[in-house]
């Protein structure tokens, strides 16, 4: 990815990692993660919206405000804040064509 | 033996537990999250263990005291992790676990729910890379993480400064942090924060070591609008008569806290309008009994007092709860409880001055402010609909327009739509009603609701919305 995270690691942060994919391309993220993690830290969206397609990043992170309903490629739906990356994980932000 | 619940693993739900399962009866604690702690004292996933110290700052004993009791409570209670209940019917809770679904039927039910974050927004709250506070705070605690790079922290309340000295320590580039609250609003609140001493000055502390490190600190601000290509890159704010931008990749805001009451609501619980928390509140005694025999409430689900009231509060509800089903309780220890909470709620008066909603907040909100995230429904289609329509009512206008009917079920945009509706139709905010929460409380999937809806009875039709 491109574009710059929206979320830091903090130093010394180890973990094993997993590799999975967002929108298409090859990620990493880390043993641990929510979902929405491991995506925050490689960008900076996770959807985007039914209405007017505009990017969201999430709000609450505790299962709260539901904006951070993520895709898989196999058409099931999961929310970023409180699902645990599992390595293989094939992650879709809706990107409008 | 008696079916008992608590639902919610806080502070307030684990000592209910633990003061359950002291009397010999084994509660079923049920919690959302994979691990107990609520969000005061959430833990990360296993992998990402650190210690206590580390994650809870000044509170790392509580923490640990509180998980201690816990672990000692093994095999005496049924806990139930990764556990939402939807949807209460009667006695019947329904809960999905795992994508699985089920029922519980209980004699008796603690709702120790919570409370998340008011949030009134300001034009450009959707963008990526804005958050609420607790989100920054989890993302740290749960996750070792920052927002950011540059972050910005917005609105008021102890959490304000909590986050801010959380984020210093942790080596963020801290850029501003924006309270909304005016510059003599600390001096009014202290004789109020006095009632907790230890508290007060760790937030005294807390000031003194932002300001140290040369954290701009400014008060009295009013958030004008974010501003940025595809995420948040400017934020634009305004402090007495001067307007500031401040360039920055992350914002994290809120308002306060407001009480999680959704299960309250679908377990039948009078509502009374609290003026201190601004918002309408289940009843509930002094002991914890709600207005539904059976039914107890403990925690900020039932009114802000914080995690320590919280705690106390758990033990009173279960002890009543305990003396409800003909168990001898210690009356000595339930007075005590009482009494103990009492200085909680001048304190939180105190930090109701300190965490005010920004003042004339509806009437400075322009008609583009997208209120609702989930539906997108901006300020103007509501005040439209008050002008055309002649709504003065919260539910009513939620047929109308869709604000509060989305995945959230107004529990972002709930305070916000409420004051917009309450300025537009000219009227107090406590006389445009309350949104009725509906089931599920949070998404489900289909066949979940299917396989309940299959079992249920119709809806009467005195109570089916309109």
């Amino acid at each position: 990815m491109t574009t710059r995270p929206l979320l830091v690691r903090l130093a010394g942060s180890p973990g094993r990692p997993l590799p999975f994919t967002l929108d298409g391309v090859a990620c990493t993220g880390v043993d641990g993660d929510t979902v929405l993690t491991a995506v925050l830290a490689q960008g900076d969206r996770l959807r985007h919206t039914e209405f007017s397609a505009s990017p969201r990043a999430g709000f609450c992170l505790m299962g709260a405000c539901q904006d951070c309903w993520m895709s898989l490629a196999d058409g099931r739906r999961l929310r970023g804040c409180s699902t645990p990356l599992e390595a293989g994980m094939q992650l879709l932000t809706g990107r409008p064509a | 033996m008696s079916t008992v619940a608590i639902v919610g693993a806080g502070p307030a739900g684990l000592r209910a537990a633990a003061t359950l399962a002291d009397a010999g009866l084994r509660p079923v604690l049920i919690d959302e999250a994979p691990r107990i702690g609520g969000q005061v004292f959430r833990q990360p996933p296993v992998p990402r263990q650190r210690p206590p110290s580390a994650l809870y700052g000044f509170e790392a004993g509580k923490a640990q005291a509180l998980f201690d009791r816990f672990a000692a409570l093994q095999g005496r209670i049924d806990h139930r992790p990764d556990t939402l209940v939807w949807q209460i019917e009667d006695r019947t809770l329904h809960l999905l676990q795992h994508g699985r679904a089920d029922t519980l039927r209980v004699d008796a039910l603690i709702l120790a729910t919570g409370a998340a974050e008011r949030v009134l927004p300001f034009p450009g709250w959707t963008l990526p890379g804005i958050f609420t506070l607790g989100a920054a705070q989890i993302a740290l605690k749960a996750q070792a993480t920052l927002i950011g790079p540059r972050v910005v922290l917005a609105g008021g309340g102890p959490l304000l400064y909590l986050v801010a000295w959380q984020y210093l320590k942790a080596g963020a580039q801290l850029l501003a942090v924006l309270d909304a609250a005016p510059p003599d609003a600390p001096r009014r609140a202290l004789p109020g924060l006095l009632a907790r001493p230890a508290m007060a000055a760790k937030g005294a502390l807390y000031l003194a070591q932002l300001r140290l490190a040369g954290v701009p600190l400014q008060r009295g601000v009013q958030l004008l609008r974010a501003e940025g290509d595809g995420r948040v890159q400017r934020l634009h704010w305004r402090q007495g008569a001067t307007d500031h931008v401040t360039d920055c990749d992350a914002v994290a805001f809120g308002h306060g806290l407001r009480s999680e009451t959704q299960l309250a609501d679908l377990a039948g619980c009078t509502f009374d309008w609290d003026e201190l928390d601004q918002a309408w509140l289940p009843r509930r005694d002094a002991a914890g009994r709600s207005s539904v025999a059976g039914v107890y409430l403990a925690g900020d689900g039932a009114g802000i007092a914080g995690a320590d009231a919280a705690e106390l509060a758990g033990e009173r509800a279960a002890l009543s709860l305990l003396q409800d089903l003909g168990q001898a309780v210690d009356t000595g220890r339930a007075a005590m409880l009482e009494r103990a909470l009492r200085p909680h709620r001048r304190f939180r008066a105190a930090v109701e001055v300190l965490s005010p909603p920004p003042a004339d907040w509806a009437a400075q909100t322009g008609d583009e402010l997208v209120v609702c995230r989930c539906e997108e429904v901006t300020a103007g289609e509501l005040r439209a609909c008050v002008r055309d329509a002649g709504t003065h009512e919260l539910n009513r206008l939620k047929a109308l327009t869709r604000i509060g009917m989305g995945r959230c079920q107004g529990r972002m945009c709930g305070a916000a739509a409420a004051r917009l509706l309450a300025d537009a139709a000219g009227c107090a905010l406590s006389e445009v009603g309350r949104l009725r929460s509906q089931p599920p409380v949070k998404p489900v999937p289909v066949a979940v609701l299917g396989a309940a809806l299959a079992q249920s009875a119709p809806v009467p039709p005195g109570e089916r919305d309109d």
